[in-house]
């Protein structure tokens, strides 16, 4: 029955299993809170893979998390907690229970959790996740299923409450927490029979492990690679929660950026080499270290901000159109100089074309935007100016385009490294560093992957209209109406800019052809100190005619560009906001539902219907979890955008700053050369007699 | 020379309207001028209502032909092309480069923007409002001002014209003190001054064709029909760089107050910076639109003066050459008439008619367009030498204006 039910399509696991698991993550998710909005980014494809090579547990693991967000998972615990596995339910959970607060702050939960983010490969340490790797090796799922899962549930708590000891006693120490774990898992298998066998299979689990390395499928060695490295970061951060020290929350944070760091890009890597095709286990391995990294720059944002911005240069130059016709495409030298340590050289160089840029933002979008990240968009495609330079051969407006483009997808990169999170990212790295990168397909405008993308933005823009917040943060009630407010004034300031190139270029234009006609003039007038001044006349103004047409190129490069980037900026801003309100939202959900839940126990109390009693009660310790972790979530997020947002205003301050600076240091070379033109014509006027 | 301009705009049911403007003395330089103290000639005033232009026209002289030392009139711009045509069609002044009659005052295209403005005064903010008025005002006042000046300039070339000073028909414009109810051309009129001009322009073709026995006027022929295409493609070409002048100025006026719209939304640092460059944009934007001013009112008129004068010129030219032709003829029928002997003594008349009014016609001619040259290039030299020093005054004031706001603004990051 489970594993039929488990090959069902991840939104809806509907088999025992998941709900055990679910049931554990729901908890822990109120802790690391983290844990669950990383988790559903990996899209629901991407989940598969995972699946089929693991058989069915992996795939639970995954899809857990995915099913709580993708709503209503109460139902689900409705029809599912009736089957042999509610006396499970009610174990685990009348145990903690006892603990009251404890039921959603205590360690117990806290384990599985970082398993969850870490892949089933962490299975070993406790046995509910231990599970997953028991089935394969044990082939038998049924059985284990029927009977093994009740001790084994039994054991996992209170081995779980004996980790959670352990956790307690030492949180400082990440490395024994590790150690102990093995431990308490040996120890405590022996008062209960049954689970015994669990255990051994676990224990055997973990040694088969190098055989399946042997095993063709290369994403398992792969994720049992990155297993290690990823531990002892996630169970510090749940180690510190529990303790509930924020201070201490910091150190540890940054400890696990630091270690994650080092170690999830080579994994990272090597995974995409080895395993294309599912982006599931990259994106839940970074997606696990992006959790920590906020963390540290909300606290060390000031000083992040001022080291990364000068030891990182980053220029796009050189494109350089490769191949012919209509699959021809503009490829661009990517120089990056810099001094960072978490870079292989001081200086490379790679060559990109535009869709890896775009796939580059599709990435950090994908990972960093629904944390309330302001992830920098790239410039827009453009069929249109992208087909003249392909058909057309060398005219002045595709040039114009491509150094459009060139000087866009700079400042680009510029913003994407001088934020402290996204130049942690392993994928900026990648897309700095190595030499060729996966041909990013969802880019394309035409693609199944836009349609989708569009689709979603649909229903984005409808739940976003349905959404109605009330706003309760002042701050945030402000600045969304200044941003809405800002981007309108920008929007039409850029349309004016426009409007100033377009005049300038036509009065370049009329310039050059009143300077040919005043030349024509001067040729046919008969006196020659007339004719004399007036072909002087013609001169300078085909040499003011030069100054307009770049006057109208700084207008466009240095304001109408940088306009048209803070235009898209702020749409990023927006989507942060929006980011929120969604984690709002949630939040409210999960606290109507618990509201129901409560009156549901009520009514359950006033019939006097005990069996019930005990499962409503569950449920809402289980909801109370959720309101709690969405909460958090909340605050988090709002917490992360407003960091951003502060973050963003200085950054457009500066560049606002800079940009229109250096706009009037053009205008005023401009003025300096026309009073050069006419000084020089003043004495030729003069001579006319 | 002291200028006050006082312009009236009354508003009526929410539509702009401009009921008057009136103009002080205003003389336009483009046009070299004998200093004569026996007769002056200026317009001191004008007033525009609704579809006419009223000029004041005031004199001053010594002459003895007129009853006052100095009186006004008033004049419209129908009257002055009454004056205009009339020294066309006088025979006597054949020899002469007649000035160019003044264009008809255009208000036509200002009036509707403002008119416009009236319609959406509701869709737009008040501050964007008040530009936009201020722009058309400015514009409005601007075309006067231009108009003024071409209509005075024609009374300054006929008064300065040793012959045409003293026409009778131009002492009866500037003296009479009522209407001169002059009538504009009717229909008829008006299709046989057409046949009259595509009859000219087909003749001046012919008589163009006639070699010239005197060098000076064949050299001044060829050069005069040069010119006068160049000056005009020089002038429509002078036009359009100027309108798009003053679009882009008007462009970085809307900046400026979308700027300062953006400034004032908050009072962080950066909306202070906005603030500012709002300010600096708004008074740069003044000096380009002075700067597309001047180029307009320094080259661009006199571009035209002289496209109008270079077609006075050709128009001597024919005249001159018209004459010719039919000296020629009459030497012609002269010796069939000799020949034949017969109406000898008639074609001996019409012959030393026509040769007295071609000598008469060419001894003029030459003088005239000797000074037509001279007059060109003094007032060529006057113009580009004010156009040099309003542009470089131009460029130095914007040249620090924007020196003194980049101090401001690197003081303050």
């Amino acid at each position: 029955m489970a594993a039929s039910s488990e090959r069902s399509p991840p939104p809806f696991p509907d088999s025992e299993e998941p709900e055990l698991l679910e049931d554990s993550d729901e908890g822990a998710d109120a802790f690391t809170g983290t844990s669950i909005s990383e988790m559903d980014s990996p899209s629901p494809d991407s989940t598969r893979p995972p699946k089929d090579i693991f058989n069915e547990p992996p795939e639970d693991i995954f899809s857990d998390p995915l099913s709580n967000i993708n709503s209503e998972p109460q139902k689900k615990v409705d029809t599912k907690i009736p089957s042999p596995s509610s006396d499970e339910a009610v174990d685990l959970f009348s145990e903690p229970l006892d603990d009251d607060s404890e039921v959603m702050s205590s360690p117990e939960v806290q384990n599985p959790m970082p398993d969850l983010l870490n892949e089933p490969v962490e299975a070993p340490k406790s046995d509910v996740l231990g599970e997953p790797p028991v089935h394969k090796n044990a082939a038998r799922q049924q059985d284990f299923f029927e009977d093994p899962p009740k001790g084994s549930n039994n054991s996992s708590s209170s081995v779980k409450k004996a980790v959670s000891a352990e956790l307690f006693g030492d949180d400082e120490d990440e490395e024994d927490l590790f150690k102990e774990t093995p431990k308490v898992v040996t120890k405590k298998p022996q008062p209960s029979g049954p689970p015994v066998d669990v255990f051994t299979e676990v224990k055997s689990d973990v040694k088969v492990k190098p055989q399946v390395k042997d095993d063709p499928t290369d994403l398992f060695t792969e994720e049992a690679l990155t297993a290690p490295a990823q531990k002892p970061p996630a169970s510090s951060s749940s180690s510190s929660r529990t303790n509930g020290v924020h201070s201490e929350e910091q150190d540890l944070f940054s400890e696990a950026t630091v270690e994650l760091s080092l170690d999830s890009p080579l994994n990272d890597r090597k995974k995409k080499d080895a395993v294309k095709p599912s982006l599931s286990a990259p994106a839940a391995s970074v997606a696990s270290s992006s959790s920590k990294a906020p963390s540290k720059t909300l606290e060390e944002l000031e000083e992040e901000e001022s080291e990364d911005k000068f030891d990182l240069n980053i220029s796009v130059t050189n494109p350089e159109k490769v191949g012919d016709g209509m699959n021809a495409y503009m490829a661009y030298k990517v120089s990056t100089q810099t001094s960072l340590t978490m870079f292989r050289s001081k200086t490379f160089t790679v060559r990109r074309r535009f869709s890896d840029f775009l796939g580059l933002y599709e990435k950090l979008s994908e990972k960093h935007s629904q944390n309330g990240y302001i992830v920098p968009p790239p410039p827009e495609k453009s069929i249109l100016g992208m087909t003249k330079v392909k058909v057309g051969k060398e005219d002045p407006s595709s040039a114009e385009f491509v150094e459009r483009r060139r000087a866009a997808l700079e400042r680009y990169l510029q913003r994407v490294v001088s934020h402290p999170s996204l130049l942690q990212d392993p994928d900026v790295r990648e897309f700095l560093e190595k030499e060729e990168l996966p041909r990013a397909v969802s880019t394309q405008a035409l693609s199944g992957a836009g349609f989708l993308k569009m689709l979603n933005k649909a229903t984005d823009a409808v739940s976003k209209m349905t959404i109605k917040m009330n706003e309760q943060d002042v701050w945030f009630d402000e600045k969304i109406q200044d941003v809405e407010n800002e981007e309108q004034h920008m929007r039409k300031l850029h349309v004016m800019v426009e409007s100033l190139v377009n005049h300038r270029k036509e009065l370049s234009g009329n310039t050059a052809v009143f300077a040919k006609s005043v030349a024509m003039l001067g040729s046919s007038e008969d006196n020659t100190a007339l004719s004399r001044a007036l072909s002087q006349l013609a001169e300078v103004e085909d040499r003011i005619e030069q100054l307009h047409q770049e006057q109208a190129s700084n207008d466009f490069f240095t304001f109408s560009e940088l306009l048209a980037d803070y235009i898209r900026l702020l749409g990023a801003v927006k989507g942060c906001f929006d980011q929120r309100m969604k984690a709002w939202q949630r939040w409210q959900d999960a606290e109507n539902m618990l509201q129901k839940k409560r009156e549901a126990e009520a009514k359950l109390l006033w019939a006097n219907k005990p069996d019930k009693l005990q499962q409503a009660k569950d449920e809402i310790a289980e909801w109370e979890a959720k309101v709690t972790q969405y909460e958090r979530e909340f605050e988090r997020i709002s917490a992360t955008v407003r960091k951003e947002v502060i973050r963003f205003d200085k950054e457009k301050a500066r560049d606002f700053k800079r940009q229109i600076v250096k706009y009037l240091e053009s205008l005023l070379n401009s003025q300096q050369q026309l009073i050069k033109y006419w000084e020089a014509f003043l004495p030729e006027a003069k001579a006319i007699a | 020379m002291k200028q006050t301009f006082c312009v009236i705009f009354k508003k009526e049911s929410s539509i702009i309207a401009v009921d008057s403007i009136s103009c002080g003395p205003h003389c336009l330089m483009n046009v070299d001028l004998q200093t004569d103290a026996t007769l002056q000639v200026d317009i001191s005033d004008a007033l525009s209502e609704r579809d006419k232009v009223k000029f004041t026209v005031h004199t001053k002289s010594t002459l003895p032909n007129f009853k006052q030392n100095e009186f006004s009139v008033v004049r419209q711009h129908e009257e002055f092309i009454w004056l205009h045509d009339s020294f066309v069609e006088n025979e006597e002044y054949a020899g002469y480069i007649i000035p160019p009659a003044p264009p008809r005052p255009d208000f036509d295209a200002s009036r509707e923007k403002l008119q416009k403005l009236g319609e959406g005064e509701g869709s737009m903010t008040k501050e964007e409002f008040t530009k936009m008025k201020q722009e058309l005002e400015a514009e409005y006042l601007a075309i006067f001002k231009k108009t003024v000046a071409m209509h005075e300039v024609f009374l300054c070339r006929v008064a300065a014209h040793p012959v045409l000073r003293k026409d009778l028909n131009f002492h009866v414009f500037l003296e009479y003190n009522q209407d001169l109810s002059v009538r504009g051309k009717n229909k008829k009129e008006k299709l046989e001054d057409f046949f009259k001009n595509v009859v000219k322009s087909a003749d001046g073709v012919l008589v163009a064709g006639v070699k010239d026995v005197d060098d000076f006027f064949e050299h001044e022929k060829t050069f005069l029909l040069e010119y006068h295409n160049r000056v005009k493609e020089a002038s429509a070409k002078s036009d359009r760089k100027i309108r798009s002048h003053k679009n882009a100025a008007d462009d970085i006026n809307r900046i400026a107050s979308t700027l300062y719209t953006l400034g004032t939304q908050d009072s962080t640092d950066l909306c202070k910076f906005f603030l500012k460059v709002s300010e600096l944009f708004e008074k740069t934007r003044k000096i380009e639109a002075r700067v597309a001013a001047d180029e307009d009112l320094k080259l661009a008129d006199l571009l035209k003066y002289y496209l109008r004068e270079s077609q006075a010129a050709k128009d001597l030219l024919y005249r001159r050459g018209r004459a010719l032709v039919d000296y020629e003829n009459a030497n012609k029928a002269l010796d069939k008439a000799r020949a034949k002997n017969k109406d000898v003594l008639q074609a001996e008349t019409t012959q030393q008619v026509c040769c007295q009014k071609f000598e008469k016609i060419s001894e003029s001619a030459k003088q005239e367009l000797i000074d037509f040259k001279t007059r060109r290039v003094a007032a060529f030299r006057k113009n580009l030498v004010e156009l040099a020093e309003l542009e470089l005054k131009h460029a130095k004031g914007n040249l620090q204006l924007l020196q003194s706001c980049l101090g401001v603004l690197k003081g303050d990051t």
